[in-house]
């Protein structure tokens, strides 16, 4: 009985997912048009505080009779403080650009320095999440299924890329890679593969902090999966190997593909950890975030903001996707 | 404490959970909610409680309206279906918990505390344990800590969802009757949840029967089972025997033969459904006379029944009677001989689906 | 972890299944490519941090360390973590009773906009700041009339550091406050607790363990920040300048081992980030046992 009212109850407020999302695009279309008129802070400043109350608002209306405490401060809090320091300065980028004509935001966006960059970031990315995906599997599947000398050790490292600072890495991973380098005198001396200041840097760059999301996310659909299954697999006939590759992998697809694409995004606005190995040659090994750097170095803020935009509109799409993501393979999990 | 509901509606999203529900619990008695899984009963106690909030209708507590009270305010002691227990504290300190947090000025002292929770402890029978911590009791000690710990506050009314839901049947049955005996020593108007009919009618001075968020009866429990007021309740206590059938010149014409029909029990013509417990069965071996013709697949022993398994000979359908053992062995059937079942006994209701869970 | 090669191939699973267990030769070479690319990747890089600081032996790692600018860094950046993990704190409690424990229209949107600085690069989240606050800002023209600054200089920093870090309490407590249920704070409301009772004395102590993991990982995020902080900071030495942006400035000045001297303070913290992570894992599926 509890648990269908549950179900039933946790069901309810989807519904009103709907008019929530429409009433906030309606509200930041309104901040983008006052922001583009002249007087820009006091308008733009005020719609987001109307939106803020809006939302304020929303809430407090089913805030009536709630058992547990806390309902209503606890949300003036989150609001306040997810709008004072996210929300309303995030806003800012999207506003500036409104300023811009299109003739400014296209000549921003379409230099070939940033041109180049969107390249080297979208496609290095993409690789850095791929190889991440294949050791990331093979690391989850080592720690999870096998016993050896050092699993844990492994496994409590496997977050390293989470808690080193980014700059750190960024050095630690240059002097590696260096001519003179533990790795860099092997591969360029002898090998006369360059990794240090060029495109592949910023590849191995890309892998090591994006390595614990495909872990992360894979390790405990594998802990969780039950090992009936494979027995059942087994017992109809199916040897090892297409027990694997039927059974187990299908159901890692959904964690596979959130892990995959967690550290894509990750990896699109990576920076410190990247600078310092890319050796940022324009045209050839500068990021998408270096570009904005180097603008706003040159006071160019509309620049600046103009190829932001550009980014966080990537960045939220990616955002949705991945939670999509989680909401498909939380329904595939339950149904079975 | 009485406790009156008055067309309490409450729904999540589409489903309807309670549907106008009115209710009377008498002071100091014993209640039980009883239904399948699903139909609104636990809703009806956290409404009750004022952990749930209902869409309209109202909570009276000795005739005041409780409705807009918080649980806080209700004065109600609620016994959880996983107990709820506090998992970092002692056992000693869940009991003492609704003690301590009481505003200072009617708050008892420490040493009145301590002497309270010990008080609680020992009427649970677990004063032993007292330094223990959740995790490490059994589920049956749990039950009775949750107990005691609803009891500390003195509340006006217990409520108890599935106070044995969680146990096995050995430790539920113990715990039953010491649920019983408590509740009579206590004279504390009680309201228990379950789905289970032997605990509802075991234990209940009063069984309310709940299904699809609507009330079928209430009733003592011997009234409920004796005299079903609805198919439902028919169906859902006990086992019956069910029939389908027309009235012809005033017995029930059913596919395997004919059932005799208590005088006023419908129009000629009429459609009706008819159920009989397996022990209302007499098992003959005439060929003539009223009563529905069945083939005997197996008879069980059971201690002093048996329980005897057929199938009727035309409708396929599978009945069940039970007979005294001793009468069995008279009989001496053979799994595959045509007998004729007549009841006794037989309840009646206007014809329509009715589907026990 | 016991045992030496022998159960490197041992056993398929705890269980020691036959139809679960993978053949040998597989199991050799998962094991040996994932340690592989994991000594390459990660263990490499940190081995390299702490060798190059030691390079030139110990008193030129302390000298690195006492440097004046080394130290007005360390103190810069313990001021931006001292700062932003309280405030971090608060929102990550507030969001985490309201989103685990309460059901409202608008909850999921709420959960998708606080990871919402996760996905935003770093470099931007310095960037708003600078839109905002900066002297062609939003707020420049009546902040530079009213004598204050933000932007290249303290106030810039912490902000930039609280965008940076602002999830990471929240998302540590909401899974492990939902995995809880809400029973515990209902029976506490039953027997007549206030909401800061039921919150101090029957949350808190439940998710204490979670709690200390989400403070610890915001503060080494707070302390090794550098995108967000480089793009605010405007490189003052001795000002403006927090850990991070020291081991760079160190490093493009070619002083190597003093950069990674400075660097290996922060790899430290790392390490003890990560200790600190095994242990309350290890102590929260203790709890979730005993509690089963």
């Amino acid at each position: 009985m509890t648990d269908l009212a549950l179900k039933r109850q946790s069901a309810g407020p989807q519904g009103w997912r709907g008019p929530l999302v429409w009433g906030g695009l309606a509200l930041g279309g309104a901040a983008v048009y006052f922001g583009s008129q002249d007087s820009l802070l006091p308008s733009g400043a005020l719609t987001s505080v109307y939106a803020l109350f809006a939302l304020l608002g929303l809430g407090l209306v089913n805030a009536r009779s709630r058992v547990l405490p806390g309902f209503r401060l606890s949300l003036a809090v989150t609001i306040l403080m997810l709008f004072l320091i996210i929300l309303i300065p995030l806003s800012a980028v999207f506003i500036n650009t409104a300023q811009l004509s299109w003739a400014q935001i296209w000549s921003a966006v379409s230099a070939p320095r940033a041109v180049a960059s969107y390249k080297l970031s979208f496609t290095a990315s993409l690789l850095a999440a791929a190889v991440n995906v294949v050791f990331g599997l093979i690391l989850a599947w080592a720690i999870t299924r096998y016993r050896f000398p050092g699993r844990k050790l492994v496994d409590a490292l496997i977050d390293l890329p989470f808690a080193l600072p980014t700059a750190v890495a960024g050095i630690a991973l240059t002097a590696l890679y260096a001519k003179n380098g533990w790795f860099g005198s092997f591969l360029e001396g002898q090998l006369g593969i360059k990794v240090a200041f060029s495109q592949l840097g910023v590849l191995v760059a890309l892998v090591f902090i994006g390595l614990p999301f495909v872990v992360r996310t894979v390790q405990p659909v594998l802990e969780d999966l039950d090992a009936e299954f494979e027995e059942a697999a087994a017992s109809l006939g199916a040897n090892r190997w297409q027990t694997v590759w039927r059974v187990v992998l299908p159901a890692l697809y959904p964690a596979l593909l959130t892990g995959f694409a967690m550290a894509f995004a990750r990896a699109l606005g990576e920076y410190g950890s990247v600078i310092f190995i890319a050796g940022n040659i324009p045209l050839v090994s500068e990021i998408t975030p270096l570009i904005i750097i180097t603008k706003l170095e040159q006071y160019d803020y509309a620049g600046a903001t103009a190829i932001a935009a550009v980014m966080l509109i990537v960045s939220f799409a990616l955002l949705l996707a991945i939670n999509a993501l989680q909401v498909w393979s939380s329904r595939r999990t339950e149904r079975s | 404490m009485s406790i009156r509901v008055e067309h309490i509606n409450k729904r999540f999203g589409d489903f309807v959970a309670l549907n106008d529900v009115t209710l009377d619990v008498p002071d100091g008695k014993l209640t039980a909610l009883l239904g399948p899984s699903g139909c609104g009963k636990t809703t009806l106690l956290r409404v009750i409680a004022g952990l749930e909030q209902s869409d309209s209708g109202r909570i009276l507590f000795n005739g005041e309206d409780s409705s807009n009270a918080h649980v806080r305010e209700r004065n109600v002691g609620f016994v959880f279906q996983h107990y709820a227990l506090f998992r970092h504290m002692t056992v000693f300190e869940n009991v003492a918990f609704g003690l301590r947090v009481k505003p200072r000025r009617e708050r008892l002292s420490d040493s009145e505390i301590r002497a309270k929770v010990t008080r609680l402890l020992e009427l649970v029978h677990l004063d032993w344990l007292g330094h223990r911590y959740p995790a490490q009791l059994s589920g049956g000690q749990r039950q009775r800590i949750a107990l005691a710990r609803a009891l500390a506050v003195e509340p006006r009314v217990l409520l108890l969802d599935e106070p044995f839901g969680a146990l096995d049947a050995k430790v539920r049955k113990d715990l039953r009757r010491w649920l019983r005996d408590l509740h009579h020593q206590l004279g504390l108007t009680s309201i228990f949840v379950t789905h289970d009919q032997e605990e509802a009618l075991e234990l209940a001075d009063q069984v309310v029967l709940i299904n699809k968020g609507a009330i079928e009866q209430v009733g003592e429990p011997a009234q409920v089972y004796s005299q079903p007021a609805t198919p439902f309740v028919q169906s859902f206590l006990g086992h019956s025997n069910f029939f389908e059938g027309r009235v012809v010149s005033g017995a029930l014409q059913v596919e395997d033969g004919g059932l005799a029909l208590p005088a006023g029990s419908g129009d000629e013509g009429a459609r009706l459904s008819a159920y009989v417990r397996p022990h209302e069965f007499q098992v003959t071996r005439e060929t003539s006379g009223p009563g529905v013709e069945a083939k005997v697949a197996r008879a069980l022993e059971l201690g002093a029944l048996a329980r005897i398994e057929l199938v009727g000979v035309r409708s396929g359908r599978p009945f069940e009677a039970e007979i005294p053992k001793r009468e069995l062995a008279k009989l001496a059937l053979v799994p595959g001989e045509t007998v004729r079942l007549v009841p006794d006994a037989l309840r009646v209701f206007p014809a329509q689906e009715v589907a026990a869970e | 972890m016991a045992g030496g090669t022998a159960s490197l191939y041992a056993r398929g699973r705890q269980t020691g299944r036959a139809a679960t267990r993978d053949p040998k030769w597989a199991q050799v070479l998962i094991i040996g490519l994932g340690l592989t690319f994991f000594a390459l990747f990660l263990l490499a890089p940190l081995a390299l941090v702490f060798t190059e600081a030691l390079r030139k032996g110990w008193s030129a790692y302390f000298g690195a360390l006492v440097d004046r600018d080394a130290q007005s860094a360390i103190r810069l950046t313990l001021l931006a973590a001292a700062i932003a993990v309280p405030v971090n704190l608060v929102f990550g409690i507030a969001a985490s009773w309201l989103i685990a424990k309460h059901r409202f229209r608008g909850r999921t949107l709420l959960t998708t906009l606080i990871d919402l600085p996760f996905s935003v690069s770093p470099v931007i989240a310095g960037l708003v700041y600078v839109l905002v606050f900066s002297s062609q800002g939003w707020f420049g023209p009546w902040l530079q009339d009213n004598g204050m600054k933000v932007i290249f200089a303290v106030p810039g920093i912490v902000l930039a550091t609280v965008f940076v870090t602002f999830p990471f309490i929240a998302r540590e407590l909401i899974p492990l406050m939902e995995s809880q249920g809400t029973e515990e704070e209902e029976a506490a409301v039953v027997l007549g607790a206030g909401g800061l009772t039921t919150f101090l004395r029957v949350t808190l102590p439940n998710v204490k363990w979670g709690l200390l993991y989400g403070v610890i990982l915001c503060n080494a995020r707070a302390m090794g920040e550098f995108g967000a902080v480089s793009v605010v900071s405007g490189h003052i030495r001795g000002l403006t300048n927090t850990m991070p942006l020291h081991v760079e400035i160190l490093y493009n000045e070619y002083q190597f081992s003093a950069a990674f001297a400075v660097a290996s303070l922060l790899a430290l913290l790392a390490l003890l980030t990560l200790l600190i992570k095994t242990v309350v894992e290890w102590r929260v599926a203790r709890a979730q046992r005993e509690g089963a």
